[in-house]
């Protein structure tokens, strides 16, 4: 605790420091990584954490494009939101024929193929 | 407008664009499966002429899509055979690269390409599953991967991908009323926007911590930092994209979606996925290495020797207990990839020629024997298991001799193709002095000759299935297969043209990089 990132010194870290967004970018990718391995349940759940971990590396981008000074980082980002919901709409249908087929979203069904 | 001279150098790309979209439009527009409900009217039953004439129109309408699609790889492969490169090798504002390294790998992936299409179609036909979209998403996807192996942009890296994937999760799960292939796509979805995310995730560190998206600029800021603190932002980031591009290349530990989606997915398609999106992904990940991690390639090579010893390993072990031939196929890949990281161990040109020189043998391999597994049908029913191929040798004496040669060739024995590529790869090993890996590589290469030569057994020595034989071979699927075992075992005859040919290109690429 001593040295590390504790919350009282990221809140009095200057404006001007990107260091809060990047830690809340880092912790959006982490838990949207955990959402798709630690969620057994529901495959729809898998789809919003695939969105979290592109929605954080957006904020990773355009907090790093302000820091430099350079507009590249924010066109990624517009491009990675269009394909984002591209992916998104290529996911839904692919889940829908998968429901179609089997009835049930549940991720623990998904187990046709073993071995 | 400054860079319409560029556009010569994109000829390929957009022969497959236009083909691609004026295909899809025929598609969308010709009368095919769809005639029959306008002739007969609301309420009236079709009757069994009328399904005769809606069959063939479909029939008729697939092969056109099928052909043309064939057509437009074919021209666009004669596009890029001239191997034309301009002068300081970047196109469009150093957003693309064109080199001769990216040439060769265009090849390799439009023959690939243009050879599954071939070799699988009447299968897909046969199955229901062919779909005037199929040939169309196969041409988007190699757009896509022409883009990736020519990026020079991370933007154009990532739009190049997502292009590819987005078109491959569809191939995937294209046999809708299949639960194996909606299963499989679901698993490639998931697994591959993980590995998007991932790399992602590293693109923007890089970006983060060198301000630069475009690759010399990065390697140049890489440069220039290299006196100070060592940057762990970039070494992260590097970690990061070499971990989303080992989801695409299927290496060990991030594998774990091949076996499901190998099986899962219709065969045709499954050999699509074997053979060409490693190709893509083995490029990208080269010309990241080389031109913009360069200053981290002793960090880089210690990441790849762990994927490589890991992939060879679990590919070799775990091929032994599969039952189906495709979930065997997919091991074997996961093993063929390890070997072909060998090369990328080695931080030098030679080895790197080493890499594309079992790449551009593994094309041919994969597709022969594919080729013979699409065969496996009898009445119409497509086979899977293992033990559907014991006795083959009794009724197709040379589709048993043929499977027998790329079984022998991946097995890596003396005088066929794929022995020179495992020479070649484990000499670069270990000039390299990476004698561990060579090592594994070898007892690796021991424990799948196992598995090869067992399906050899089956088809030489076993006792002939009560059913019968296979349906007779397609003919255009019977050519396919005696071409590449063709060019399996002539390749010891002249081996020298292709070998220099592929160093040429891996020079190519060292150098642009100095």
């Amino acid at each position: 605790m001593s040295n590390g990132l504790s919350l009282a010194s990221l809140i009095t870290l200057p404006m001007t420091s990107i260091a809060p967004y990047l830690v809340v970018a880092a912790v959006l990718f982490t838990l949207g990584v955990f959402g798709i391995f630690l969620n057994r349940r529901n495959v729809i759940v898998m789809l919003m954490s695939i969105e979290l971990m592109l929605l954080a590396v957006n904020l990773n981008f355009v907090a790093f494009s302000h820091q430099l000074g350079d507009l590249g980082g924010q066109i990624f980002a517009l491009f990675i939101l269009t394909v984002a919901a591209a992916e998104a709409a290529i996911g839904l249908a692919i889940l829908l024929i998968y429901f179609r087929n089997r009835g049930t979203i549940a991720v623990d069904d998904a187990n046709m193929m073993q071995g | 407008m400054p860079h319409l001279h560029d556009i010569i150098y994109l000829l390929p790309e957009i022969i497959l664009l236009l083909g691609a979209l004026s295909l899809l439009m025929i598609g969308a527009f010709m009368r095919g499966e769809k005639i029959a409900p306008l002739a007969g009217g609301g309420g009236v039953k079709t009757t069994m002429k009328d399904e005769a004439t809606i069959a063939v129109a479909a029939n008729r309408k697939n092969w056109l899509l099928a052909g043309g699609a064939m057509l437009v790889i074919a021209l666009a492969l004669m596009a890029s055979l001239p191997q034309t490169v301009p002068d300081g090798n970047e196109i469009l504002s150093g957003m693309l690269r064109i080199d001769r390294f990216g040439h060769a790998v265009k090849i390799f992936i439009l023959i690939g390409t243009g050879f599954s299409l071939l070799v699988g179609w009447r299968w897909l036909m046969r199955a229901k599953a062919a779909m005037f979209e199929l040939p169309v998403l196969m041409l988007f996807a190699v757009i896509g991967m022409t883009q990736m192996v020519a990026a020079n942009n991370l933007i154009v890296l990532f739009l190049g991908l997502e292009l590819q994937n987005l078109a491959l999760y569809v191939l995937a799960s294209s046999q809708r009323e299949s639960r194996r292939s909606s299963e499989a796509g679901l698993k490639y979805f998931v697994l591959g926007a993980l590995s998007s995310g991932l790399l992602l995730y590293g693109m923007s560190l890089l970006y983060g911590f060198t301000g630069a998206l475009n690759y010399d600029a990065i390697a140049n800021n890489i440069a220039t930092q290299n006196g100070g603190v060592m940057p762990y932002g970039i070494l992260i980031g590097m970690i990061f994209i070499i971990t989303g591009i080992g989801f695409k290349i299927s290496a060990v530990p991030f594998h774990m979606w091949t076996p499901d989606v190998y099986e899962g997915a219709p065969t045709p398609i499954t050999n699509f996925f074997a053979v060409v999106p490693k190709l893509a992904g083995f490029a990208v990940i080269m010309r990241l290495l080389v031109e913009v991690f360069g200053e981290f390639h002793v960090e880089a090579g210690q990441i790849l020797v762990v994927l490589s010893m890991a992939s060879m390993v679990v590919g070799s072990l775990a091929a032994i207990n599969q039952r189906s031939i495709k979930r065997l196929m997919a091991y074997s890949a996961i093993s063929h990839v390890g070997y072909g990281l060998i090369g990328l161990a080695g931080n030098n040109a030679d080895a790197y020629a080493a890499t594309l020189v079992y790449l551009g043998i593994y094309v041919p391999m994969t597709l022969g024997t594919f080729g013979c597994i699409l065969a496996m049908t009898r009445g119409g029913k497509p086979l899977d298991e293992l033990s559907d191929l014991a006795g083959l040798a009794k009724y197709h004496p040379w589709l048993a001799a043929a499977l027998a040669v790329f079984m022998f060739s991946m097995a890596g024995i003396p005088p066929l193709a794929g022995f020179f590529a495992k020479f070649y790869i484990f000499r670069s090993a270990i000039d390299n002095n990476l004698i561990a890996l060579a090592v594994v590589g070898v007892l690796s290469s021991v424990v799948s000759a196992y598995y090869y030569c067992r399906i050899i057994k089956l088809i030489y020595f076993d006792p002939p299935q009560a059913k019968g034989a296979l349906d007779p071979l397609p003919r255009e699927v019977a050519w396919v297969i005696g071409l590449t075992a063709m060019v399996i075992l002539w390749f010891v005859l002249w081996p020298n043209g292709y070998i220099d040919w592929v160093r040429h290109a891996a020079t190519d690429l060292w150098k642009g990089s100095e």
